[in-house]
């Protein structure tokens, strides 16, 4: 296993060295931190790259592996390894980090507004536009460690610490209630983790009883812990394994988020400048829903499937909630807020209907919804910043005066409605198909956030970019070569995704394919052949022990 | 083991003890620096006095620390240790991993109260004279002087002394011994501040009718033990108890009664209502190695009365120590919710840890050993570090430790700031922090020793902990200062090392504790 470069490890610290670099450089050099900052993301991304070429999609289970010793107290060692739904969010992270920096790149200059709405309050610190981009470094070097960690342990440590990077840069840097906001995030994600840290030692100390490790210690290794669940070596009490299910789910279904533990999404996706909330809804929740596919799914089979009704309703409640909430709102920032709750119950019904179309589907939502919402979200941010609002009522016109802004907002608007040809449509529609099979009631109830989705997504445009231009809309600029540099790739990936998923489907469905098999969940035979979904096959491989 | 052969050889010859002189040298390494402290002040001139008691102290701290790496060396391979001192002092792998902390606790708390940048007119923490009623021209004239007082020195290694056999103690007398020597300096330490001096006395006084107290209470716990098994030695009232089949009214007073003794001094909830008077009161020196040291001094001495002395009667005293665990986190963090001032919030939080520690000691498993001696390590140096930042936060009035002067901080002095948010980080138990992997190590150690209810009270507790100190961090990152807030004082190089060191423990035992945790492994066994 080892003896190879280690690519991965690489891939964490290239971002994590760039943070320090950044934070390194002389207070007065803003120009040159961002520069650095730009480089090392890309960087980053040239890494995950080669790290992709390197994937092989009918190679084993976790490829590119690396294991070190750690922690041997504890059973811990640094073991990274990516299985492809793994590999295709470190890429959606890789990709979207350079377009975050470059979006944010003003975002950090200016003092913050004081708690008061005063704009300006107080000087700007003297490092705070460093301190920004370091820290976003930090959190992408952390949700890239949180991905491909094989340790259990090792995803916890970096699962909760990220919590505190991302902190700072939603409390130092966005609106005037971000205090509050940084506040609500970190002490519901830590309540998460903690109950989740109790669930971690319980399962470690199940690990160490029934002798799955060594020396009388427990072990973390997910893929031997695993094994042993699957073989039945590791043989935890029903009730036992309940209760470690809920611990585990009860973290990641606030992270993700899952209703009812969504509201602090909302603050914060407000609060923060938008760079940072795409950071927080496109990378930092996947961790949470991938964590759902990974952790909870094959190492808890059984309460996994005891409590899926549960979750399903939670999900298609969420679905429906969030989007009649996002109907509702007259901020544009927190109305993409509850678009993307609606979006997270999707991918989270997706992965407990346990069918290959639902997992798949929801693996690649996870990629898509990154793309559409950091389209919708970053695009609405550089519109909030032109007019210094985030009132829908103050817009109006905006398609007259700054066309190609507009043109840009509705195809992301369209993709978050999932408008067949963009991307999030093939996900979306594989959750639903997957969801059908087996549980019809939910899929139709989650059909209607479909409906409901056109309308908050047209509404909002019609009443931000159509009409007669409002007052104090008519000097909008358009987008500048910046803007347009962020957003072209966007709406590229949605486009592309949403004609050809193929291979981001056949990256992802071995992996699907295992997780299955590990709750020993087949898909329920056809009562007649299932429609190919835009560019897919059909699979009804795996599954069968 | 020759401990029956000595001791009844002690029996026949009362004359000649036999003392291992090699095998207590760091104790009486430090004994001896107190005693040369003491002549110093007798006879060397009042200005050369600071920096000779300074080298001394340390260098004496750091022989007795070499001493300690020797004679850890020397322990034979199945790392059981001896018993020396005609059965009095045990030198083992907990004995001696604790007194290695205790010695590096003390140098850093040794820096701290040398410190003498902070004061804007010269001098240290301390009053310049003690004796000198607070507010009296006598005390002005003092101050005018220039005075300062180098006692401090002596009662911090008496104290030191105290504690280094505190947890090493083998009969219940010893032990009581070094309670009060450990006791009695430190609470005249506590009424010297220079600042607040009336707070500063009432903190002393309160310390010490409280303490006295409870030494009371241990010294009847330790007749009624001894009126029980016929001996004060730990290994006796081991053998004695392991066979008490029915309650022995006896045994089970006595070992309340020295418990409550034991649970005062780590401030455990119901015994901990002097903590946050005290902490706040004493000159923040004091504080910081009070608050580190004392807890792992008699954290060692509790493990050690438990874990031999009372290995059988398990099952009668875990389920009130886990009432009293609970009791502790739960009233240390809720409590300190309320609190506006730095240093009464540590105090909770203090009390908060104290409950945790407790978690592992309850788990009665070799892990339950060494996790609490990991947690010990990493919680006194966090603290240690935390107390110091404090001392350097002031206004006119002296330190501001007042929550409502710190907002805005981080905008003035980030550094300072942010090493403070690390320290609060880590006592919030977040990953890649000591307090992380002291905390995981507690809890594993307890859900293994199936004291699960432990765990969960424990995360809720630290969930409800995070909530004041994440408050903190919020007032001092994300508030707008405060026009005449106070300034952060640059410190000599002396306090600079000792929040260096707070910072580097606190770093490196959350990223790499595995060599750590093998020497507190290997240092688990008590020898009997």
């Amino acid at each position: 296993m080892n003896g190879h470069f280690p690519w991965l490890t690489t891939l964490a610290a290239l971002p994590f060295v760039g943070g320090l670099c950044v934070a390194a450089v002389p207070a007065g050099k803003r120009r040159l931190a961002k520069n650095v900052a730009l480089l090392f993301s890309l960087l980053t991304l040239a890494v995950a790259v080669v790290v992709a070429t390197k994937f092989d999609n009918d190679g084993g289970r976790f490829q590119i592996t690396e294991s070190y010793s750690w922690i041997s107290s504890f059973g811990v060692r640094w073991s990274l390894g990516v299985d492809g739904i793994g590999l295709v969010l470190i890429l959606l992270t890789a990709v979207l980090m350079p377009l975050l920096i470059l979006a944010s790149w003003h975002d950090a200059d200016e003092a913050p507004v004081g708690a008061d709405g005063s704009a300006g309050a107080g000087r700007p610190a003297p490092r705070g536009t460093h301190a920004f981009f370091a820290l976003m470094l930090l959190v992408e070097a952390m949700v890239v460690v949180s991905f491909a960690a094989t340790d259990v342990f090792m995803f916890y440590v970096f699962f909760e610490a990220m919590l505190i990077p991302m902190y700072f840069l939603i409390g130092g840097f966005g609106g005037a209630q971000r205090s509050y906001a940084a506040v609500k995030f970190l002490l519901y994600n830590l309540l998460g983790g903690l109950v989740m840290l109790a669930a971690v030692v319980g399962l470690y100390v199940a690990t160490a009883n029934q002798g799955i490790g060594v020396d009388g210690h427990g072990t973390f290794d997910f893929v031997k812990i695993s094994q042993a669940v699957a073989t039945g070596q590791l043989d935890i009490d029903p009730t036992a394994e309940k209760a470690l299910f809920l611990g585990f789910m009860f973290a990641f279904a606030i992270k993700a988020p899952l209703w009812p533990f969504h509201t602090w999404l909302p603050d914060t996706m407000t609060e923060a400048t938008p760079g940072v909330a795409v950071l927080v809804t496109a990378m930092v929740d996947k961790v949470g829903t991938f964590a759902m596919l990974r952790f909870c799914l094959e190492i808890f089979p059984d309460a996994s499937k005891y409590f899926a009704p549960v979750v399903i309703t939670l999900a298609v409640i969420g679905i429906i909630y969030g989007a009649l909430l996002a109907v509702g709102q007259t901020d544009i920032k927190r109305l993409i807020a509850y678009t993307s709750i609606s979006h997270f119950g999707f991918i989270i019904l997706g992965i407990f209907v346990m069918t290959s179309q639902g997992q798949s589907g929801a693996t690649l939502y996870m990629v898509n919804h990154g793309f559409s919402t950091a389209a919708l979200l970053l695009i609405a941010g550089f519109l909030i910043s032109r007019r210094g609002s985030k009132t829908i009522a103050d817009f109006g016109g905006v398609q007259k005066v700054a066309p190609v802004l507009a043109g840009t907002f509705l195809v992301a608007g369209l993709a978050t409605l999932s408008m067949p040809g963009l991307a999030p449509f093939v996900s979306e529609f594989l959750v639903l198909v997957g969801a059908f099979t087996k549980y019809k009631v939910a899929a139709i109830f989650a059909t209607t956030g479909i409906v409901l989705a056109a309308l908050y997504v047209l509404v909002l445009y019609q009443r931000t970019m159509t009409g007669p231009v409002r007052p104090g809309n008519e000097k909008l600029r358009d987008l500048v070569p910046r803007e347009l540099a962020v957003v072209v790739p966007l709406i590229a990936f949605l486009l592309v995704l949403g004609v050809y998923p193929k291979p981001v489907l056949d990256a992802v469905n071995p992996a699907v394919d295992h997780t299955l098999s590990r709750v020993e969940q087949k898909d329920p035979a056809p009562t007649k052949p299932i429609e190919q979904a835009a560019g897919t096959e059909a699979h009804t491989t795996g599954g069968s022990k | 083991m020759s401990t029956a052969a000595t001791a009844t050889l002690a029996v026949t010859k009362v004359d000649a003890p036999t003392i291992e002189y090699g095998k207590l040298s760091p104790i009486l390494i430090v004994a001896g620096v107190a005693v040369v402290g003491v002549l110093i002040e007798a006879f060397l001139p009042r200005p050369a006095r600071y920096r000779a008691q300074l080298t001394v102290a340390l260098v004496g701290m750091i022989a007795a620390f070499g001493a300690i790496v020797w004679l850890a060396r020397d322990l034979p391979d199945d790392h059981r240790g001896s018993i020396t001192a005609m059965g009095a002092i045990a030198v083992d792998g907990p004995s001696l991993f604790l007194q290695g902390t205790l010695l590096l606790i003390g140098i850093a708390s040794v820096l701290l109260i040398g410190e003498r940048r902070l004061e804007p007119a010269g001098g240290d923490a301390f009053a310049p004279q003690a004796a000198a009623a607070p507010g009296s021209q006598q005390e002005k004239d003092a101050a005018a002087a220039g005075w300062t007082q180098t006692e401090v020195y002596p009662l911090a290694m008496f104290s030191l002394v105290g504690m280094l056999l505190f947890p090493a103690a083998n009969d219940l007398l010893m032990m009581f011994v070094a309670l009060e020597i450990l006791s009695l300096p430190l609470y005249l330490l506590c009424g010297l501040a220079r600042r607040n001096r009336l707070l500063s006395q009432e903190a002393a006084l309160k310390y010490f009718l409280l303490g006295a107290f409870s030494s009371a209470f241990f010294l009847f716990g330790v007749a009624m033990l001894y009126g029980y098994s016929g001996s004060v030695s730990l290994d006796k009232i081991g053998v004695a108890s392991a066979g008490a089949m029915d309650n022995d009214a006896l045994l089970l007073i006595g070992l309340a009664m020295v418990a409550v003794g034991l649970l005062f001094k780590v401030g455990a909830v119901p015994f901990h209502s002097w903590t946050p008077d005290v902490y706040q009161g004493a000159p923040t020196p004091i504080t910081g190695f009070m608050a580190a040291a004392t807890k792992v001094a008699a954290f060692g001495a509790m493990m050690r009365f438990f874990y031999v002395a009372l290995p059988g009667m398990r099952w009668d005293w875990r389920p009130v120590m886990i009432g009293v665990a609970i009791a502790t986190m739960v009233a240390g963090a809720v409590i300190a919710i309320t609190q506006t001032d730095v240093k009464r919030l540590l105090a909770y939080s203090s009390i908060a840890h104290a409950g945790f520690i407790l978690t592992g000691m309850i788990a009665m498993n070799d892990a339950g050993v060494s996790s609490t001696m990991f947690y010990l390590v990493a919680y006194g140096f966090v603290t240690l570090g935390a107390f110091a930042v404090v001392t350097l936060v002031r206004d006119a009035r002296g330190e501001a430790t007042h929550l409502s002067h710190w907002a805005g901080l981080g905008r003035r002095s980030p550094l300072v700031a942010g090493v403070f948010a690390l320290f609060l980080l880590a006592f919030a138990g977040i990953p890649l922090t000591s307090g992380f992997a002291g905390k995981f190590a507690v809890f594993q150690a307890a859900a293994r020793g199936g004291a699960g209810s432990l765990v969960v009270v424990g995360v809720l507790c630290s969930a409800i902990a995070a909530f004041f100190y994440v408050r903190v961090i919020v007032l001092m990152f994300f508030s707008e200062p405060k026009a005449d807030g106070p300034t952060v004082v640059v410190p000599s190089v002396m306090t600079t090392a000792a929040i260096a060191l707070g910072v580097a423990v606190t770093v490196v035992l959350g990223i790499l504790p595995q060599p750590v945790l093998d020497l507190a492994d290997k240092a688990a066994l008590f020898v009997h």
